[in-house]
């Protein structure tokens, strides 16, 4: 086979436009499918980091939305693995206007003195952690977020609330950074609280548990709920990366809606293919006619066909993956609604599986017409007028 | 002088292999163009079909949802005699006092459960909802825990069915009747009896919004205006209209996710289309030749190799159209980011939908088609006649 090489890159230059425009074809659509299996992989297939595999996160059973007694968090604390319990809130609130989509970002009215224990990844300067744990009104924000909003220490921010009836005042005492850059304020969950009516008091919406060690995480989920399974209020824990995704299952079917995409775009690469290879044999029957009369056997003929789809269509993926990468970069610059994509890249077993499906696509789109070409007599053959 | 349309057609027949699959990827990337289309046109329209132009619905100062609204019984004393609202025939105003909040019902796709929105509300609220009809059972009586579910949950949920119960609050309810509201959102919504209710969920006091219908539609802009200068009531109005306007927003990120696929297919797919007809060029480079040599101008032939392009094209949209038109009025079911449950609507691809479609082939037949076309124009007779 490997002697045939010369000849295969030989003929798939030969139309040389024909062989680029089917090959900037098959890079388009690869690159959409390299894109789509990064995200799918982002989604479903990303390993949890090593702090966020010993997360936990707690909420009511009925929804986000509805809170839970603030005293949970003394009865999870005393189960055994548990290591610390956080309270944390959903804020929403308005920050300036609005109707900037720049203006929205998550807002957590937390406990400072533990988020640094439970969130262990945040780094952030001591003298400034102090700064923030100490004042009431402080508030710390992501690296991100204070770029973006051209945020220093000791700025003010002005949060409105929407679910809550507050209007919080807040000084920027932190400015941190964590490996997954996310634009996150965290302020004191108890100067929101005493801004509350009395009835609305002594609730929260979330509980962060962080476990001693990774393995316990799915026993504490269990017992978590089952400590409050009779209890007015019921509980639902998962692990943290299982929450992040019951956001993207809301969305809707995102698994259906990606792999039939992933499905349309395969299928139209695979048309694309099939068309350049049966016009490019059908060009050559004479030619196929004349390298039997000198002995090419019928394998070899059909090895040679094959192998110049699967290089053209090759060359189609290595070209859709460069591009892939780019467009990752662009994703993950832009806006981002979910934090699994802030990270997205093209790592090498996404490009191994999109060379994979170009290499596929090339042999099954090459397959009839090569045989067809294989089989054809040399009379037949080198009697076509192409 | 231009060539015959039928010279385009018989060669596309010709070389039907190669038309077919040039076409059928076209209708691929068509195909997930205006499934996306149809994904938020039924969605805008589910939004549409929701909100009589005469009500007014009243929340909270600053909230942006009925989930994240406050509104107290005292308030509602205040507001339902201001001047402006409707009367029912009993005499009452025609003011509507709303409990919402979402509940997770287990559905087989998805035994974690899905949120829905719950809506507590009194008969007035019922009757002002003019759309609203009765599929089957009967409404819930005051006082007692029984809910209406809407169409659309009846179908998705198994528990949701007349004679079953529902986990709500702190106890079992009665699933009593279905009711439907169209188009409208009301049925990817749960109704029950406003005072059970919020005895259930421990606010008695405090409900999520009001719902008002104003005499005319003048009166709508005068009783909006009155309530937003209220500082008292400190509360925002708008019209019910406008208020599911906003929540069209969560087609968004599909929307955007969708048209950049689309657009990137595109591009895959006009190269495609050039390389087909490139091909369709060079076969026919004597043919060419022969037609210059018989009176037909550059122009004639650019344009002819132009129109066989788009009529491949428009092939593909047809077909791409056909798929999908066969997806209209299946139900799927979206997160409202706005009420933090899901709605749930019907695919829809209307005229407009498939026009876009077809418009969309048509660019990257033109895409495709051009620069082969001014290829086969630019031959010299002599050449092209000489080529095999």
């Amino acid at each position: 086979m490997g002697r045939y090489l010369p000849l295969i890159f030989k003929n798939s230059w030969r139309n040389r436009r024909r062989t680029m425009l089917t090959v900037l074809s098959i890079g388009a659509s690869l690159c959409l499918l390299g894109v789509l299996f990064a995200i799918y992989r982002a989604f479903y297939f990303q390993e949890a980091s090593p702090e966020q595999a010993r997360r936990l996160v707690t909420r009511n059973r009925i929804s986000l939305a509805v809170p839970m007694p603030i005293f949970y968090r003394e009865r999870i604390k005393q189960i055994p693995g548990v290591q610390e319990v956080m309270a944390y809130q959903w804020f929403q609130g308005v920050y300036k206007d609005s109707r900037d989509p720049k203006n929205f970002f998550a807002r957590f009215a937390t406990e400072p003195e533990k988020l640094f224990v439970v969130r262990g990844e945040i780094q952030v300067p001591e003298e400034q952690k102090r700064a923030f744990i100490a004042e009431r009104t402080a508030c710390a924000i992501g690296r991100p977020l204070a770029e973006k909003h051209n945020l220093k220490l000791g700025d003010r921010i002005t949060l409105t609330g929407d679910i809550f009836p507050v209007t919080l005042e807040l000084t920027v005492r932190a400015i941190w950074d964590a490996p997954d850059n996310d634009e996150v304020l965290y302020f004191h969950w108890k100067y929101l609280e005493e801004g509350l009516p009395a009835g609305r008091q002594g609730e929260i919406g979330t509980f962060s548990i962080l476990a001693e060690s990774p393995g316990v995480v799915n026993q504490i989920a269990d017992k978590v709920d089952a400590m409050f399974r009779n209890a007015t209020v019921q509980t639902r824990t998962e692990t943290e990366q299982a929450f992040g995704l019951s956001f993207l299952a809301f969305l809707g079917n995102v698994k259906a809606f990606l792999l039939s995409i992933c499905a349309a775009v395969t299928f139209t690469i695979l048309l694309v293919s099939a068309n350049t290879m049966a016009m490019s044999v059908r060009e050559r029957i004479r030619e196929v006619g004349i390298m039997k009369t000198l002995g090419f056997t019928p394998g070899s003929i059909l090895g040679i066909i094959l192998g110049e789809a699967v290089a053209i269509s090759l060359l189609g993926g290595a070209l859709g993956c460069l591009l892939a990468a780019g467009l990752c970069a662009v994703i993950r610059n832009g806006p981002v609604a979910f934090p699994q994509v802030r990270n997205l890249s093209l790592e090498p077993p996404v490009v191994l599986l999109a060379l994979a499906v170009a290499a596929l696509v090339g042999l099954i789109s090459s397959a009839i017409p090569a045989l067809g070409a294989a089989r054809t007599s040399i009379l037949d053959a080198t009697r076509d007028m192409g | 002088m231009a060539l015959p349309f039928a010279y385009n057609w018989r060669n596309l027949v010709v070389r039907r292999t190669t038309t077919a699959m040039t076409a059928l990827g076209i209708a691929l990337t068509v195909a997930v163009l205006l499934a996306v289309v149809a994904l938020v046109e039924g969605l805008h329209r589910a939004f549409e079909a929701t909100g009589n132009p005469l009500h007014v619905l009243v929340m909270r100062k600053g909230s942006e949802s009925e989930l994240s609204s406050n509104f107290t019984r005292e308030m509602y004393q205040d507001l339902k005699f201001k001047p402006g609202i409707a009367r029912a025939a009993s005499g009452d105003p025609k003011a509507s006092l709303e409990m919402v909040t979402v509940v997770s019902l287990a559905r087989i796709d998805s035994p974690e459960g899905m949120n829905v929105t719950l809506r507590g509300l009194s008969p007035t609220g019922v009757e002002m909802r003019e759309g609203l009809t009765l599929l089957r059972g009967r409404w819930f009586e005051t006082g007692r825990r029984e809910v209406v579910v809407g169409a659309s949950i009846a179908e998705r949920f198994p528990d949701a069915e007349i004679g079953k119960k529902i986990h709500l609050g702190q106890s079992d309810w009665d699933v009593v009747g279905v009711m439907e509201a169209g188009r409208g959102v009301a049925n990817s919504e749960i109704f029950a009896d406003l005072n059970q209710l919020s005895a259930d969920y421990n606010r008695v006091e405090v409900l999520s919004s009001c719902l008002i219908e104003a005499t005319d539609e003048v009166a709508v802009q005068a009783l909006i205006n009155d309530l937003n200068n209220d500082r008292r009531l400190n509360v925002n109005a708008r019209t019910e209209r406008e208020y599911y306007e906003t929540q069209k927003a969560s087609g968004a990120p599909i929307q955007y996710i969708g048209t950049l696929v689309a657009v990137i297919m595109a591009i895959g797919s006009s190269f495609a289309a050039m390389n087909t007809m490139y091909a369709a060029v060079a076969r026919r480079a004597r043919e060419i030749g022969t037609l210059r040599v018989l009176g037909f101008s550059r122009g004639s032939i650019l344009l002819s190799f132009l129109i066989e392009s788009l009529l491949l094209s428009a092939l593909g949209g047809l077909v791409g159209c056909l798929l999908i038109l066969s997806l209209n009025g299946m139900t799927t079911g979206i997160g409202n980011f706005v009420t933090f449950s899901e709605i749930a609507f019907n695919f829809h691809l209307g005229p407009k939908g498939i026009g876009s479609g077809i418009l969309f082939s048509l660019i990257m037949g033109a895409v495709g088609g051009l620069a082969p076309a001014l290829m086969a124009a630019r031959k010299e007779i002599l050449t092209a006649l000489r080529e095999t």
